[in-house]
């Protein structure tokens, strides 16, 4: 998406191209303000991480490769977000809450070992997630982050699907995107109880369809919550 | 061809599926051919994209069919719902009311991609041939209805993204509908799991745990992608049949709607 020329061609081109295609990604997705501010943000802080090599760009791949590695890079954050919110929970998590999260957390924990599994030695590494813009305290801030977490997720796995060649992978990606879908839904229904919002107009179209997004949006979009660098250019390739 | 005749065979085919252009082609074609008759030639240049990619292929038109038959039983099923007098509770109408929308504009979409190629509604009995008899005066079994017709949705779906491997712009399609489906499913499951007293149902699936049991044969697979992944990461059998959602043939779709079919 060359979204850059209608905002300028200085030296910061690339740099604005990609803030510009994120805050275009939170619009489009309906994903703005209070969670946009921390997408945008590239904050890099103390995280409590981990792995050496921190900071190295990370080549996820191209073809099927690549696209699993895609994948896994998502299970990867999502997998950490629900981590660190079940670790210490918000202040007033009803019991329902936490054993939902619980649930996610651990759906997305098994999504990420199992990509790892999959992989094998063309695995990318652990990423070192970067949520220093979360408020793990405030019940808001939580599921705000969980929403855009999981529609980003059914946004990339819809998206990511036309460039899958092997249909046995194609098929593994649709078993988890419907697993993403439930937990969107349920997020949403946590946050603005028996409402439409669980699968509302901000993200479903006029042709009742979920987001597709393509890589390069998607990674552009969660860039802020990682500390390395992801290159996608070949993912499906 | 010149670009007048591709506009003007555009124009002859139905379709206002503006929404499903992307800014990033629509940009394209503006600087191709110029914005002001760009513009205007857009929303009928798409459909025709559409339509040509669906004439394509006559295994993605009887996915099409086969989609288009569950999403008109759907559609169906929610309004007659709606209509009913004193079934859904006012605290629920905005779920249905908003599942009921998506239905509908499933239908309209399928109905207008396959043009003349698209199958006529059958006549529907919701009663299940019996079975639900009280569905449209019995809250409770509306709402097991629907919480099994949503996750039969999503099952028969994923059953055929392999069919639509080899057209990519259907494929896509059919996984943007396939999610809405899954977002409905969750909610309905909800509503199911505490007005049917089954606290063991939640919005995902837990081996094959649903109002509806024989719709769920095969949903507690634990072998993925070849791999038995029972106990990997530690986790229980529960959290990794939930974690996966397991398809279904047409076959046994069709199987388990038939009834639903008056013939």
């Amino acid at each position: 998406m060359h979204t850059n020329t209608n905002y300028g061609s200085n030296a910061k081109e690339d740099e604005m191209a990609s803030l510009v295609s994120r805050r275009l990604f939170l619009r489009s997705t309906g994903l703005t303000t209070a969670l946009g501010a921390v997408v945008i943000a590239s904050a890099c802080t103390t995280e409590d991480h981990q792995l050496p090599g921190m900071g190295d760009a990370v080549e996820l791949g191209s073809g099927d490769i690549g696209v699993l590695n895609y994948a896994y890079a998502l299970e990867q954050l999502e997998a950490a977000f629900y981590t660190k919110v079940v670790d210490s929970f918000y202040a007033g998590a009803t019991d329902e809450e936490k054993a939902l999260l619980t649930d996610i957390r651990d759906h997305e924990i098994v999504h990420r070992e199992f990509f790892k599994a999959a992989l094998g030695d063309k695995a990318i590494k652990g990423l070192t997630p970067n949520f220093d813009g979360i408020d793990f305290s405030n019940k808001a801030a939580v599921l705000g982050a969980a929403k855009l977490f999981e529609d980003t997720g059914v946004a990339a796995y819809n998206g990511a699907g036309k460039l899958i060649k092997d249909p046995n992978y194609l098929l593994l990606a649709g078993k988890i995107v419907s697993v993403e879908a439930r937990h969107a839904a349920v997020i949403r229904d946590l946050i603005n109880p028996k409402s439409a919002d669980f699968a509302g107009d901000d993200i479903i179209d006029m042709n009742g369809f979920d987001k597709a997004v393509a890589p390069a949006d998607i990674l552009a979009a969660v860039k802020g919550f990682v500390k390395d660098t992801i290159n996608g250019a070949s993912v499906g390739k | 061809m010149d670009i007048f005749k591709i506009i003007d065979k555009f124009q002859q085919i139905d379709g206002d599926a503006v929404g499903r252009l992307e800014y990033a082609s629509r940009r394209h074609f503006m600087n191709k051919v110029g914005s002001k008759l760009a513009s205007a030639a857009i929303p009928t240049a798409f459909a025709a994209i559409v339509n040509k990619a669906f004439a394509q292929s006559a295994a993605a038109i009887d996915v099409l069919n086969y989609a288009l038959t569950l999403e008109y039983l759907e559609d169906e099923f929610y309004k007659g719902g709606l209509a009913a007098s004193n079934l859904i509770p006012a605290s629920d109408k905005a779920i249905f009311m908003q599942i009921g929308k998506h239905e509908s504009q499933h239908v309209a979409f399928l109905v207008k991609a396959l043009g003349a190629k698209a199958i006529a509604k059958p006549m529907f009995d919701f009663t299940y041939k019996g079975a639900f008899a009280d569905v449209f005066s019995n809250y409770k079994t509306f709402v097991t209805v629907s919480s099994a017709l949503e996750d039969t949705g999503v099952r028969a779906y994923k059953g055929q993204a392999g069919v639509l491997i080899t057209d990519p712009q259907i494929l896509e399609y059919a996984l943007q509908v396939h999610s809405v489906e899954a977002r409905h499913a969750a909610v309905a499951r909800r509503l199911a799991a505490t007005l049917l007293a089954m606290p063991a149902m939640k919005g995902w699936i837990t081996g094959k745990e649903g109002a509806v049991p024989a719709i769920y044969a095969g949903e507690d697979n634990m072998t993925q992608g070849g791999v038995n992944i029972k106990g990997l990461a530690s986790k229980s059998d529960a959290a990794v049949t939930e974690a996966f959602d397991e398809p279904l043939t047409k076959e046994a779709v069709l199987a388990i709607a038939g009834p639903f079919i008056k013939m």
